[in-house]
């Protein structure tokens, strides 16, 4: 079926797959024109911010990684930033890098399970990694020894891959030994080829060819790429603390979706992520990454979200490069944490989640407990512009069958790596034809 | 050899993280063995490919916290030939059980601006509440060997070897120090469930209860301990208020904490 002109055409997808969580896509295409395209999240909704009053402020990062399986340690790191904040802590360098070598093997499982598992199928035309690997076979084993590597950081730093045990406000429970920490290095280096060897691959699959005009924020530190820490900066020129960045933001509720959509000052909407690090960041990238980048044809930004799968490939390679560098001097901070400092305030975290921007703001009360929460998660601040990249990929193509512009919409969505369950606190596709 | 076709292997989510899945993906050296032995029929997170019951094996994750989910779990019990639950949010309702101790619309309230367009259920219940469950595997996260015994055990219809001790007994047998005996810290392993492998207390902090109570777990003489060691009955009562707080055993002693903090 063609998008003739007075033909109605409607594409839905009901229960949009290879994404985290549970939502719907509908298109409805009028006279050749994308009339409307909506996002539904139907995930249920799980009221973290309501249970989290009353607790502990240091209860905080356990509580908050149970949003999100895939991401646990962006929660539990903007939430420790978070408490840090409001309380005047400062932990230091040593406790930093150590998060930031947990956070490296977040990022690693994260984007090799995107990369490899969810997103590369679609471009080789496979339903799924298992179908992909019969074919790739080799790819989807480096795919699978990368993300084996991701876990193990999050074993070794964290004490355990899925909701780590070993992160509390002020820094750790336990440091690791030099030994442990020693240990990574080789599984590290050969991780570093296999995240070379992926972006060569996927910088050789077919783009469509759609560019977007996107408003990036992202976080920017001096000197390194951004993950633990930094302000928060646009392609607009803002450059605020995490705090001032907050108050930008508004949230809306729409009734399609049980995730808040944000904008800037409640009018404007921007992308976090990948796409929007890379083009706020791309000086900062370390050296293989960088001529990784440059061998794939990356400029210093990316507009076409069908190449996110390039970023995302790179920002492997800097995970690795990072870590193996954090790995080669390590000491074990002595003591593993700063003691939490006594009486209230009000604090906001900022982080780079593998998907985006994340930041939590509390206000603490004078006895140590949580008075009220904010939890932001990417895909919240991404929901505006994922329908918008929807929308210009169906008008883009509407010259194909319905069943495969069902497909090109599921793939505008899943260039955003969006986390449903965190945003609900999202995807069917339909696309309606008139 | 035979020519019957693989059993088939259906995962589906309700409220929940994705974290009990995850294990699944994350079971890196396994999962093309695993996707060789069964036929994946239905698992969202993984593919697009989505084929009609019946299922041999439906793998649930999450709890009911809305109506259209207690309707849809109905229709995924008749579909399925073995139904087992995994993760601490459908074996007891998990973390968004806390909801269960007030009221919803002051909960709803506080994240959305418009409470109307939200339709949840004031409780969050696990699968067993709505439909018979065949086997319940838990932790916050599943720990992911123990995910492979389970699906392992029902693919050739044995009992699963899911050990029903402490983790106070792992600790032991790992010959880590007692973080409560050496250091006074509270600790809730003499009353949870093995199967992280005592992962807390060998990073030296206390067990915070992830896997649930243990069958026939003393929480009254933990409770007393924990006490004696200097906690504030409202903290004590927090300890047993996390990832399990919908299950009775854990949620009587963590009022029964409550209110006599409430009276001191």
């Amino acid at each position: 079926m063609t998008g003739e002109a007075g033909q109605r055409r409607t594409i839905s997808v009901e229960g949009l797959a290879r994404v985290e969580g549970e939502g719907s896509l509908r298109v409805d295409v009028r006279g050749g024109r994308v009339e409307d395209v909506e996002l539904h999240i139907f995930e249920p909704p799980r009221f973290f911010e309501a249970f989290l009053r009353g607790r502990r402020a240091t209860e905080a990062p356990d509580l908050t990684a149970r949003i999100c399986g895939i991401c646990p340690v962006a929660y539990q790191m903007s939430a420790c930033t978070a408490v840090e904040d409001a309380l005047g802590m400062d932990v230091g360098r040593p406790i930093t890098d150590l998060r930031r070598l947990l956070y490296c093997g977040e990022w690693m499982q994260s984007h090799s399970l995107h990369v490899y598992m969810l997103h590369a199928p679609d471009f080789l035309g496979c339903q799924d990694a298992v179908e992909m690997a019969q074919e790739h076979r080799t790819a989807f084993e480096r795919g699978l020894a990368l993300k084996k590597t991701g876990n193990r950081i999050m074993e070794t730093v964290g004490g355990r891959a899925i909701h780590p045990v070993n992160v509390k406000v002020g820094g750790f429970y336990r440091a690791p030994s030099r030994a442990e920490v020693a240990a990574l290095s080789g599984p590290l280096h050969e991780a570093l080829a296999h995240a070379l060897a992926t972006v060569e691959w996927v910088g050789g699959f077919d783009f469509p060819d759609v560019q977007a005009d996107y408003r990036f924020v992202a976080l920017r530190g001096p000197g390194r790429y951004p993950l633990e820490s930094g302000r928060v900066v646009s392609s607009e020129g803002m450059d605020l603390t995490p705090g001032g960045f907050a108050d930008l933001v508004v949230e809306e509720q729409v009734a399609r979706s049980t995730a808040l959509q944000a904008r800037l000052e409640g009018r404007l909407e921007y992308l976090t992520g990948p796409l929007a690090r890379y083009a706020l960041n791309s000086s900062q990238l370390p050296d293989l990454a960088r001529q990784a980048a440059a061998r794939a044809g990356l400029g210093a930004t990316c507009t076409n979200p069908f190449r996110s799968i390039i970023v995302r490939a790179v920002e492997l390679v800097v995970a690795c490069e990072e870590a193996l560098a954090l790995v080669e001097r390590y000491e074990p901070p002595d003591p593993p944490t700063v003691p939490v400092a006594a009486g209230g305030g009000v604090g906001t975290g900022a982080t780079e989640a593998p998907r985006g921007l994340l930041f939590h703001r509390y206000r603490i009360d004078p006895e140590g407990s949580i008075a009220a929460a904010r939890i932001v998660p990417p895909t919240s601040q991404n929901q505006i512009v994922i329908e918008s990249d929807v929308r210009r990929a169906v008008q883009s193509a509407l010259d194909l069958t319905d069943d495969e512009l069902t497909w090109r919409s599921e793939q505008a969505v899943r260039n955003h790596d969006p986390c449903i369950s965190c945003a609900t606190h999202f995807l069917d596709v339909t696309v309606t034809r008139q | 050899m035979s020519s019957e076709p693989p059993p088939s292997l259906a995962v589906w989510k309700f409220a929940s993280c994705d974290g009990c899945q995850l294990s699944l993906l994350d079971c890196e050296d396994e999962l093309l063995g695993l996707a060789g032995a069964v036929h994946i029929a239905h698992f969202t997170e993984m593919t697009r490919a989505h084929v009609d019951g019946p299922y041999d094996v439906s793998l649930v994750e999450g709890s009911i916290t809305t109506s259209e989910d207690a309707e849809r779990i109905l229709a995924i019990r008749a579909a399925s030939r073995r139904l087992i639950t995994i993760g601490a949010c459908a074996t007891s309702g998990g973390v968004q059980a806390l909801r269960n101790l007030a009221a919803e619309g002051e909960f709803v309230g506080v994240v959305y601006a418009h409470p109307e367009y939200v339709s949840s259920l004031e409780t969050s219940t696990p699968i067993s509440a709505h439909v018979a469950v065949d086997f319940e595997l838990n932790g916050c996260p599943i720990d992911r060997r123990q995910l492979l015994e389970v699906i392992t055990a029902s693919l050739v219809g044995r009992r699963p070897v899911i050990p029903d001790h402490t983790v106070c007994q792992q600790c032991k047998g790992r010959g880590a120090v007692c973080v409560l005996v050496a250091h006074g810290t509270p600790c809730l392993g003499p009353v949870t469930r093995a199967g992280c492998g005592a992962l807390c207390p060998s990073v030296g902090r206390g067990c915070y209860g992830c896997f649930g109570p243990v069958g026939g777990a003393n929480t009254d003489a933990l409770a007393e301990r924990l006490l004696q060691l200097g906690m504030a009955p409202v903290d004590a009562s927090r300890l047993f208020s996390t990832f399990y707080s919908g299950n009775e055993v854990f949620a009587r002693q963590s009022v029964t904490l409550r209110r006599a903090g409430d009276a001191s």
